[in-house]
């Protein structure tokens, strides 16, 4: 594929170095940064597309970073799980950006330049998270969206200074668990290199030091991912964010976590190692059924509809780490649908819920009253992505859930099957009772006005409805061609011999 | 007593660990929090530098590299390994920036909130 071979460099270098282009350009005339950073988002749009279809056709590709060959080199490698995840970020974080215009002029007008350079230093972050090679670069890259995570999250309303800071905490842990193991798996091999960890490591299996920086690494992505003992951070973090900060990290932080989990089960350690010599899938799939029943269980009290939607992604996180340690193919099949399904109807909730806080200011239920009739088109996007999140078909979450039910059927783990079907029903009752809301009751300003009051429509402005139309589109979108993903994509992403 | 001695830099490096952890979790103050992070940071930090350290083994600088002696035998065990050194100057400019981050969230609660202890900052997040 001539001219196509740098791709794998200018996925990461487009997004980083328009970021500072656009700190700079913010010194001039704030207009620009909005046009720059969404055209900078359009090359890792079209390059990790090129790479997924590169992929599809004709299998891995092997990037060597500066010519270097690996072991010594950092190698980036884009095969059948990351090209599917690089498009999903690349689709998200630029559907975030088309939509963050109007709302960061409204919520952070002094810090235009800003935000959009921590925007882009994230995209790329998450990026070379997902891309790369080695298990030190991955280390740098952690924390290099991590710490534009907490600065994006700290300009937020209310709270969201003390849930920034109760992030860096924990999230240092996380990445210095992270790091600690990586340090055990490099005293016991002396390598780096992903490919060259698989190669080195089944003859020291049966060491404890490999056992221990297993624990390690998987504690810390833990904590970075939100699974239950470690959510605490997530759910003030995201709800007092700014609205396009949510539209971002939102879909997109804890999915890639738990792509990197994937990772470093399969191709640093492997299915045999994992499922062989570690064995914890009966342990670990009941914390991914407690993460399920607790995150549910959690969002069932909250009257704030964006805090609702936060606890709805932890229970989600349990869905994807239960799915892959159900130690079959349609449950990892199911946990890698799920990355992409996930990611989209959770865009689609977000952006709609910050469309209503654009409008109201507020994010209670109370000010979801009237909301049908006033904004008609940004509820029916709503509607459809709280139905992909209850599972009903033919949207995109019904098709992964199943593909999960079916793997925790094959396994035998049956309460895995309850946890799913518990969260199905708490989904259907906590959005029902938004829809209820919305659908039902008056406005709040047509109090004393009696029954003349006339309801005006008052749609969002386009640049945060057409994104948000796009998405919930996608979302059907996706449930029809689930077989197509399943068969050219996902089947390859499961380690041979399960 | 043996076995305490000869791994004496794990115990240094899970006792920095411990000591940065406890800070973290049962600190009252923002910036004591803050140093317990840096401090766990330095124990991971430490951990790596010295892994790379060897008994009798000088910088890793081949001596007289130019000229004949270039092509004299290289004997790695006379040299310590580089390698975790390097790491760790990315570990020790990730920890800096962690540290600017969190100093300047800290800033902003100050500023908001105009205490920095815990307790006292929940109370008022609680009853606006």
């Amino acid at each position: 594929m001539t001219g196509n071979d740098q791709l794998p460099a200018l996925l990461i270098a487009v997004p980083l170095l328009s970021a500072f282009a656009v700190s700079l350009a913010g010194l001039m005339n704030r207009q620009w940064c909005y046009p720059i950073a969404v055209a900078a988002l359009v090359a890792p749009l079209l390059a990790s597309w090129k790479l997924l279809v590169h992929v599809v056709g004709n299998g891995a590709v092997r990037y060597r970073l500066g010519g270097w060959a690996p072991p010594f080199g950092i190698e980036y490698v884009v095969d059948h799980l990351n090209a599917l995840v690089l498009a999903v970020i690349s689709l998200v974080a630029f559907v975030a950006a088309i939509y963050s215009r109007r709302s960061v002029e409204k919520e952070l007008p002094e810090r235009i330049p800003h935000f959009y350079t921590l925007f882009l230093l994230l995209v790329t972050g998450l990026l070379g998270m997902t891309i790369t090679g080695d298990a030190f670069n991955l280390y740098v890259l952690i924390e290099i969206s991590a710490l534009s995570t907490y600065a994006l999250i700290a300009v937020g309303e209310d709270r969201a200074l003390v849930s920034a800071f109760n992030y860096v905490i924990l999230g240092t842990i996380g990445a210095c668990f992270y790091l600690l193991g990586v340090g055990h798996l490099y005293i016991m091999t002396g390598s780096l290199n992903m490919a060259d960890l698989v190669r080195l490591l089944p003859s020291l299996y049966s060491s404890h030091a490999i056992a221990v920086a297993f624990i390690l690494i998987l504690v810390g992505v833990w904590a970075k991912m939100a699974f239950f003992p470690f959510h605490a951070w997530l759910p003030n973090a995201y709800t007092y964010a700014p609205t396009a900060t949510g539209a971002l990290i939102a879909p997109l932080m804890t999915k890639v976590s738990v792509y990197v989990m994937i990772r470093l089960m399969f191709s640093v350690f492997s299915a045999d190692f994992v499922f062989g010599t570690f064995a914890q899938q009966d342990v670990i799939v009941w914390m991914a059924v407690i993460a399920i029943v607790a995150g549910s269980l959690l969002a069932l009290a909250q009257t704030d509809f964006k805090k609702v939607l936060t606890y709805l992604i932890v229970a989600e996180v349990g869905y994807m780490v239960g799915g892959v340690w159900l130690a079959n193919v349609n449950g990892i099949s199911g946990a890698v649908l799920h990355i992409l399904n996930d990611a989209l109807m959770t865009l689609c909730l977000f952006l709609a819920a910050g469309i209503i806080v654009y409008k109201t200011g507020r994010h209670d239920f109370g000010s979801l009253q009237g909301m049908y009739r006033k904004m008609p088109v940004t509820m029916a996007a709503f509607t459809v992505g709280a139905l992909s999140m209850i599972g009903v078909p033919p949207t995109a979450g019904f098709f992964s859930k199943w593909y999960l039910i079916l793997g925790a059927v094959d396994a035998g783990q049956w309460g895995f099957v309850g946890a799913l079907l518990f969260s199905s029903l708490v989904n259907a009752i906590l959005f029902f009772k938004m829809i209820e809301v919305a659908y039902y009751e008056p406005m709040a300003a047509s109090h004393g006005h009696g029954e003349h009051h006339e309801v005006h429509i008052d749609e969002a402005p386009m640049s945060m409805l057409i994104p948000l139309v796009g998405v919930a589109a996608s979302l059907l979108v996706a449930g029809v061609l689930t077989r197509e993903i399943i068969m050219k994509v996902v089947r390859f992403t499961v380690p041979p011999g399960l | 007593m043996e076995y305490l001695i000869s791994k004496f830099n794990y115990w240094v490096y899970v006792a920095l660990m411990m000591i940065g952890l406890y800070a973290m979790i049962s600190k009252n103050n923002l910036v004591k929090k803050v140093i317990g992070m840096s401090i766990f940071q330095t124990a991971i930090i430490v951990f790596y530098v010295s892994t790379g350290a060897k008994k009798g083994a000088t910088i890793p600088i081949i001596a007289h590299g130019h000229g004949e002696a270039a092509e004299a035998v290289i004997e790695a065990s006379q040299y310590v390994n580089p390698l975790p050194h390097v790491l760790m100057l990315t570990a020790i400019v990730v920890s800096v920036a962690t540290l600017g981050v969190a100093l300047a969230i800290i800033l902003g609660i100050h500023r908001k909130y105009g205490t920095l202890e815990e307790d006292e900052i929940m109370e008022k997040v609680r009853q606006p």
